[in-house]
């Protein structure tokens, strides 16, 4: 009996390996430490009602960005160890299993957890406010998509120290991800917590197009519309077409594992290829999806700080919509070695060359757009404006990696890592710094320190070329990806060396961002105006932090720029003049919350498969969309006018 | 129909009118998701690893009474959609229990037909690669109809108890359009799964 206990929770808990037990540790004293903090301080209330039960965009947005940079701090561990490991020849710091582990849960934590919700905390703050709208058109399902993505990141990160971690890789290729070579419950964490996440994001596809569609402020046209809602827009579409691709793939290898089907599998018939297909036909658009909404930001954060109307609107709008049509057409060149014909390797090299057509009408447009601007280097502004260069570079390697014969030599080498690290990091990554140094002020009410912001900037920024430009002449001299060690005397030290010390130079213009974000909590300059950029879209009518309501009259639109227009013309006060009237808004709900810890265990018990617990789980998840279906009949209340007037008093809004 | 000329009264919150666009929206994504399958499937269909091909299993008695149950369910649903404009509930409510009769109907006999393959002929989703897709293809399209006659039964339960509200009105067309949606999917499965079967 006591053997079998022990045996038992030697295979559940990870075990063997002092780092891990370090990580049991922190991890048992940070959840011991956070009880404490909230029973002592009688916190659990406010943490229900404040948060967990919110149905409110901004503090959903919030919530997001939080859990974003928490990911984004495990994903960088990850990378730093990574690449401690690769800092001398023949380094022994970490085994070859667990190098495949962290690789795995580094590109996957980075994708899923890091860049998306980012993304969506950013869109779920500004997109309601830039369009006038009270919130979102769906409340309770946009807190539902959060809470699942929440829960599903905890199910990811907890294989770290219960079962495994996941070891094939972010792209996890069948055959090698499936049954027979990647026994286990690794690839299981991978598949149930995506599946989860995903669900929650295809929800947050429909819910902000239909947002978009139908709840824009009177006079606000398409073409009227700001740019991040127009890369919000574009971006639900593509979720909308893409993710469902992927909920299949991640199925149909979950029902391969689970209970022994054949689709992905070498004998039997199955089909080890299509998951290669599958998985690319979702995996090429997602790479548009956290790409795109960033471009919107760029495009704010550089007509704000250049004090100019965004050069070629319209050309901004159509070659984000022809980019993304063009994301699904390209699927292939993540696979141009592994046998196709020359004719089907010449489409997807000309489609995927193609892209960069929109991708340079972009560039050019934002360079005009500075052309004889008023420049105004705020952080902000210093992240968009390096963005521009850096990203440009990716873009050329990669359309280098589209040429289906040269591929044959870069593909699967740190070349191919340095390309897309350029993408993601100077694109995406720098785009969410940018948006959240440009919109904290609204989030919080305060502006984030610019010192320290510039600090943070410039160290990140130059190691990030330190780490990722000898990638690429490393990846020419040879080195592949997904290598956990290197013989000494092929010439690679230098470089190697080079590109670790670079990541940790990244490491720490990460701290001292942390740093600039308590700092600044504490002594960052009130924006007291509401507008502290002399912004030109309607997020910045209102006060900061936004009010629960966001407009205490819901703004008129004429033109682009809307609030630019507004103080022109000098109505920007039109917003909040008394009288006011009663507010119409949804109520708070637990059910999303209560779903979601379902999902949570409904997927534990899938991933162990423990039908015992995986049942009553899916159980859970159906009583609670039956008790939503019975309760949404008088879902809203009314926020009187008195309290909307006190509210905007207390805003200094009145006099 | 002295309520012709108006916006029907599942469209007359804004609320509800929303909610109508985004369920389009996620039938939108549904269609997406069932491509997926069908792709799947019709890769896979000749890869049979010696297991028992689909002219094998199909019996076209079986299939045609299947479709016809969820053909006819469609068409009372849409007349469940008529007595809802008409705001007649009882009208509503009852061709929304013969719709889920039929709809019941339908996912006994899918549950027949899967449990024979596996019982009797030994074709399970384990057996290949062909199998696999025709099992988790037409199993997700029985699994969407399950799930709409729990939704049903819950709409109906409303209905009965409030009478058509916006909200109740909204909630019978939405299922309304999940039903058809099924109903189409399902032709496709007729089509591309069984009687191709038969002669491919
Ligand atoms: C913070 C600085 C970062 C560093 C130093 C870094 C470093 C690395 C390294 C060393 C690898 C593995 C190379 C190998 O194959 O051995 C890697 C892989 C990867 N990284 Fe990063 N990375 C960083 C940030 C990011 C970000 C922000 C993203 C995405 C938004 C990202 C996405 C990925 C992906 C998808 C992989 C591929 C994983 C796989 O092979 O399955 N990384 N990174
Ligand atoms: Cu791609």
């Amino acid at each position: 009996m006591i053997e079998n206990i022990k045996s038992f929770l030697g295979s559940f808990f990870v075990t063997g390996d002092p780092m891990i037990y370090g990580a049991d540790a922190s991890i048992a004293l940070a959840s011991i430490g956070i009880v404490f903090y909230l029973t002592y301080f009688k916190k659990w209330k406010w943490l229900w009602d404040e948060w967990l039960t919110t149905v409110d965009h901004k503090k959903i947005g919030i919530m997001y960005i939080i859990a974003a940079i928490l990911m984004l701090f495990r994903g960088g561990v990850d990378a730093l160890l990574m690449r401690a490991q690769l800092i001398i020849p023949n380094n022994t710091f970490l085994t070859s299993q667990h190098y495949n582990e962290i690789f795995t849960t580094h590109g996957t934590i980075m994708i899923f957890f890091m860049a998306m919700p980012f993304i969506f905390g950013l869109m779920n703050i500004a997109v309601p406010l830039q369009i006038g709208a009270r919130d979102v058109a769906f409340p309770f399902l946009n807190a539902v998509s959060f809470w699942l993505f929440f829960l599903a990141a905890m199910l990811f990160n907890i294989s770290f120290v219960i079962g495994g971690s996941p070891d094939a890789g972010w792209t996890s290729y069948a055959p090698l991800a499936g049954l027979k070579l990647d026994p286990g419950v690794g690839e299981n964490y991978y598949l149930i917590a995506l599946q989860i996440s995903g669900i929650g994001t295809l929800a947050t596809g429909v819910n902000f197009l239909v947002t978009i569609f139908k709840m824009r402020a009177p006079g606000m046209t398409l073409f009227k519309m700001p740019m991040f809602t127009w890369s919000t827009l574009v971006t639900s579409i593509i979720v909308i077409f893409a993710f469902p691709v992927l909920t299949i793939a991640l199925a149909l290898m979950s029902i391969d594992r689970l209970f022994g089907a054949h689709f992905f599998t070498i004998e039997a018939g199955g089909s080890p290829m299509m998951w290669a297909n599958l998985f690319w036909i979702w995996g090429h658009p997602e790479v548009y999806i956290v790409l795109i909404p960033v471009l919107g930001i760029f495009s704010e954060v550089i007509s704000t700080f250049a004090h100019k109307t965004l050069f070629g609107y319209k050309a901004m709008v159509w070659s984000m919509i022809a980019i993304s049509v063009l994301s699904f057409t390209t699927w292939l060149h993540h696979f141009f070695t592994m046998g196709n014909t020359a004719m089907v390797n010449s489409f997807f090299s000309i489609s995927t060359m193609i892209i960069a057509i929109p991708t340079g009408v972009k560039i050019f447009n934002w360079l005009f757009t500075l052309n004889k601007g008023r420049i105004e280097f705020t952080t902000a502004m210093l992240w968009a404006l390096a963005f521009i260069p850096n990203f440009t570079i990716g873009g050329i390697t990669g359309v280098m990696l589209s040429l289906a014969p040269a591929d044959y030599q870069y593909h699967n080498s740190y070349f191919l890592i340095a390309h897309f690290h350029n993408v993601l990091i100077a694109g995406t990554v720098f785009g969410v710094f940018a948006g959240l140094h440009y919109w904290w002020p609204k989030m919080f009410g305060h502006i984030l320190n610019e010192r320290l912001g510039k600090w943070a900037f410039w160290v990140f920024m130059i190691s990030y070329n330190i780490c990722f430009l000898p990638m690429y002449f490393i990846g020419l001299m040879g080195m592949t990806r997904r290598m956990y060690t290197f013989p000494s005397g092929l010439g690679w030290e230098p470089l190697n060396l080079i590109i670790t010390l670079g990541a940790f130079g990244m490491g720490v213009g990460f701290l001292i961002m942390v740093w600039m974000i308590v700092y600044s909590a504490k002594y960052g300059k009130r924006d007291t105006t509401g507008d502290p950029w002399n912004g030109r879209t309607l997020e910045w009518a209102t006060s900061s932090p936004a009010p629960e309501y966001n407009f205490a009259h819901i703004p008129q639109v004429e033109t682009v720029d809307a609030f630019a227009h507004m103080k022109e013309k000098g109505t920007a006060d039109s917003i909040y003049k008394a009288p006011f009237q009663a507010i119409h808004m949804p109520n708070d709900s637990g059910i999303p919350f209560i779903l979601s810890v379902f999902f949570f265990i409904a997927g534990f018990g899938l991933v162990f498969e423990w039908y015992w617990m995986a049942i009553p789980g899916a159980i859970g998840i159906v009583v609670c969309m039956i008790l939503r279906s019975f309760k949404d009949h008088d879902d809203h209340h009314h926020i009187p006018a008195e309290e909307v007037e006190q509210t905007e008093r207390a805003a200094g809004r009145l006099s | 129909m002295e309520t012709t000329n108006h916006t029907p009264i599942e469209y007359s919150t804004e609320e509800g009118s929303n909610k109508i666009l985004g369920f389009w929206v996620f039938l939108g994504a549904e269609i997406v998701l069932f491509s997926a399958l069908f792709s799947v499937y019709l890769v896979l269909h000749s890869h049979t690893a010696g297991g028992p091909t689909s002219k094998d299993l199909f019996e076209v008695r079986e299939f045609m009474i299947e479709t016809f149950l969820l053909l006819i369910s469609s068409f009372t649903c849409g007349l469940g959609t008529i007595e809802l404009r008409r705001h007649n509930v009882k009208g509503l409510v009852a061709w929304l229990v013969i719709t889920l009769l039929l709809g019941l109907g339908f996912v006994g006999m899918e549950l027949n037909e899967f449990i024979t393959y596996v019982t009797v002929e030994h074709a399970t989703i384990q057996t290949s690669a062909f199998l696999s897709g025709f099992f988790v293809l037409v199993g997700t399209h029985g699994a969407h109809v399950s799930l709409g006659i729990v939704w049903m039964i819950c709409v109906v339960i409303q209905l009965l108890r409030r009478g058509v509200t916006p909200v109740t009105a909204r909630k019978a067309f939405i299922i309304g359009l999940y039903w058809h949606f099924l109903d189409v999917v399902w032709i496709f499965i007729f089509t591309a799964v069984y009687l191709t079967g038969l002669v491919l």
